[in-house]
């Protein structure tokens, strides 16, 4: 049966409205991140004479170029080892099925439910007494553990469907232990590998409540935490903080349109899981 | 060395005994890899997760000494209007966060199955998510601007002639928190409609089909065909998105900082204001303690629903 020409109106009508709803916030800033810095604008309004030279002194008043080493610094610092030690976690839980498997399981998943802000309390007086805070590792190393529940979950979702004919057949070849995960399942798993790993490169370049608490500088922040303060200093001059928030989105949704499938894919396959 | 043995029946004779050597060597390895990953997360989640329900029965400014006070903070937060109020708000952001993306997630995602079906829906889909990858900062900035007096909502009422209803939204102590509420159904729609497309494209056409051929409405078959069978992608969207609204801080925090005079308060932020700026641990502690337990409490039932209709 064909759909009738009022309803096709109407459903399209409703789809183009909620694209312009997604779509106008990010008009609006950047329309209003090209007006003279310092004035106030209106929401949606071309200026008569672009001011392109407000991302560069949003470039430089940010610090970019720290922010940009700082934030590259933490990413490489956390998704690395997280996705080393969360695979081979998984692959303990989900494959070799240790003694205590479903207990670890258990112990992982319930990290699931907890929120950030419920645990950074100690997490603060901790980094405290033993020396790393406001250094280089005092993201990172709660971050990898706040990734634990998640990245292992996910890993064991995967090797708890892989066949035990595959470890069966490379044991008769004469595979050792090591071999085994190194050379026959890290390979097989690259699919959920990569993909957990730019899930937690986004993840991590958007963390805000570690950055604001853990680390008192904001060069030496993630981008998101960077970005808090940027905003508390240039909050009155809303064409520099639109050029400086643009800046600092720009990096994200380049990533988005290079691996928009993987991360959408990512993004659902995760909710569903966990 | 006895197992405790879950597993099913029908596995290879080596991994049933636990007695030959290299199973034995296997289960060592296996407890070898889980260690690094369970080392950082006991130390950094689990041992933090003990110590705030600890912190939560003492008296304590972060450097002076700690006074047990029992459950003094407990109750505390639940007589201490500001304190428990950050709870209902945190409520209210739910059916912002949570109902509407959800309900709206559904509508557009049958409305994409049924008039979108190619490209135009894929870009629809595409555009929705978009908010979803920037960072939450961001979304409070760029809506803490929208919002504002000459901002790009005022801005469009004033074009439609409602002039007289402009305001600065976020700093009205009646529309605040709803203002917080609708950066989530931005954040959060895009999520939910994918991932309720996602669905839709499982269930099997032929229920579709023969629906059309009867002639069923888009509204007949969203009621019949696509809300029943989505039960298992909606508790998921709904266990994310609520989450989400009990746990809430970057907005928030960005967007109004629990203004004005404490009408976008959630827990998340007081947890911070109170353990950060006011020094007040203890008491910052349990009211962390409460939201951890309501996440749980809201979490369990959703996570039951789904399960008791896939079993069906």
């Amino acid at each position: 049966m064909k759909i009738e020409r009022g309803e096709l109106f109407a459903g399209r009508a409703l789809l183009v409205a909620l694209m312009a709803f997604t779509i106008l916030p990010f008009i609006s800033i950047f329309m209003t991140a090209l007006h003279p810095s310092g004035t106030v604008p209106r929401g949606l309004e071309w200026p008569p004479d672009p001011q392109w030279g407000n991302f560069v002194a949003a470039f430089k008043v940010s610090q970019m170029p720290a922010l940009v080493m700082s934030s590259t610094f933490i990413v490489l610092s956390v998704v690395p080892v997280a996705l080393v030690i969360s695979t081979m976690a998984g692959y303990a839980i989900g494959l070799l099925r240790i003694r205590g498997a479903n207990m670890l399981l258990f112990l992982f998943v319930f990290g699931l439910t907890l929120p950030f802000t419920g645990i950074i309390i100690p997490i603060y007086y901790l980094e405290r007494a033993i020396g790393i805070y406001n250094t280089p590792l005092a993201i990172p190393l709660p971050l990898i553990a706040l990734y634990m529940p998640f990245a292992v979950f996910w890993m064991r979702a995967h090797f708890v469907n892989m066949p035990s004919e595959i470890s069966e057949a490379a044991r008769v070849d004469g595979a050792t232990t090591g071999d085994l995960f190194w050379r026959i399942h890290v390979p097989l798993a690259q699919a959920p590998i990569t993909s957990l790993g730019i899930l937690m490169s986004i993840w991590t370049w958007n963390q805000f409540l570690l950055a604001l608490v853990l680390v008192e500088d904001p060069t030496k922040r993630t981008m998101a935490g960077a970005l808090g303060a940027f905003q508390g200093h240039y909050a009155t001059d809303v064409p520099l903080l639109c050029a400086g928030t643009i800046l600092i989105l720009v990096p994200t949704l380049i990533v988005f349109v290079l691996f928009q499938r993987q991360i959408i894919m990512a993004l659902l396959q995760g909710a569903v899981k966990g | 060395m006895m197992t405790v043995d879950n597993r099913p029946v029908a596995l290879p004779a080596s991994r049933r005994t636990h007695l030959n050597p290299r199973a034995r060597r296997e289960a060592f390895f296996g407890w070898l890899f889980v260690l690094p990953a369970l080392l950082i997360y006991a130390v950094f989640v689990l041992l933090p997760f003990l110590l705030t329900i600890l912190y939560s029965f003492y008296k304590w400014n972060g450097t002076g000494p700690m006074t047990w006070v029992g459950l003094k903070n407990y109750v505390t937060v639940l007589q201490v209007p500001n304190l428990i109020g950050t709870v209902s708000n945190a409520f209210w952001l739910v059916v912002w966060f949570s109902f509407i993306p959800v309900g709206l997630g559904l509508v557009v995602s049958s409305v994409i199955h049924r008039v979108a079906t190619g490209r135009f829906g894929e870009i629809a889909r595409t555009v929705l998510f978009l908010p979803q990858v920037i960072a939450l900062v961001a979304a409070g900035i760029i809506w803490g601007w929208l919002f504002s007096l000459s901002g790009l909502v005022n801005q469009i009422l004033k074009s439609i002639g409602l002039g007289a209803i402009t305001r600065a939204w976020l700093g009205d102590f009646d529309w605040a928190l709803s203002a917080v509420g609708i950066i989530g159904i931005w954040v959060l729609l895009g999520f939910c409609t994918v991932l309720l497309s996602t669905g839709i494209s499982k269930i099997d056409p032929a229920l579709y089909e023969s629906a059309r051929i009867d002639g069923a409405s888009w509204f007949t078959e969203f009621v019949t065909i696509t809300v029943p069978l989505l039960r298992h992608e909606v508790s998921v969207c709904l266990t994310v998105t609520v989450i989400a609204a009990l746990a809430a801080f970057d907005i928030v925090y960005v967007a109004t900082a629990g203004g004005p005079g404490g009408s976008t308060a959630v827990p998340g932020l007081q947890v911070y204001i109170l353990a950060f700026t006011q020094r007040a641990v203890g008491l910052a502690s349990a009211l962390a303690v409460i939201l951890m337990v309501l996440v749980i409490v809201v979490i369990i039932p959703i996570q039951r629903l789904s399960r008791e209709e896939s079993a069906q």
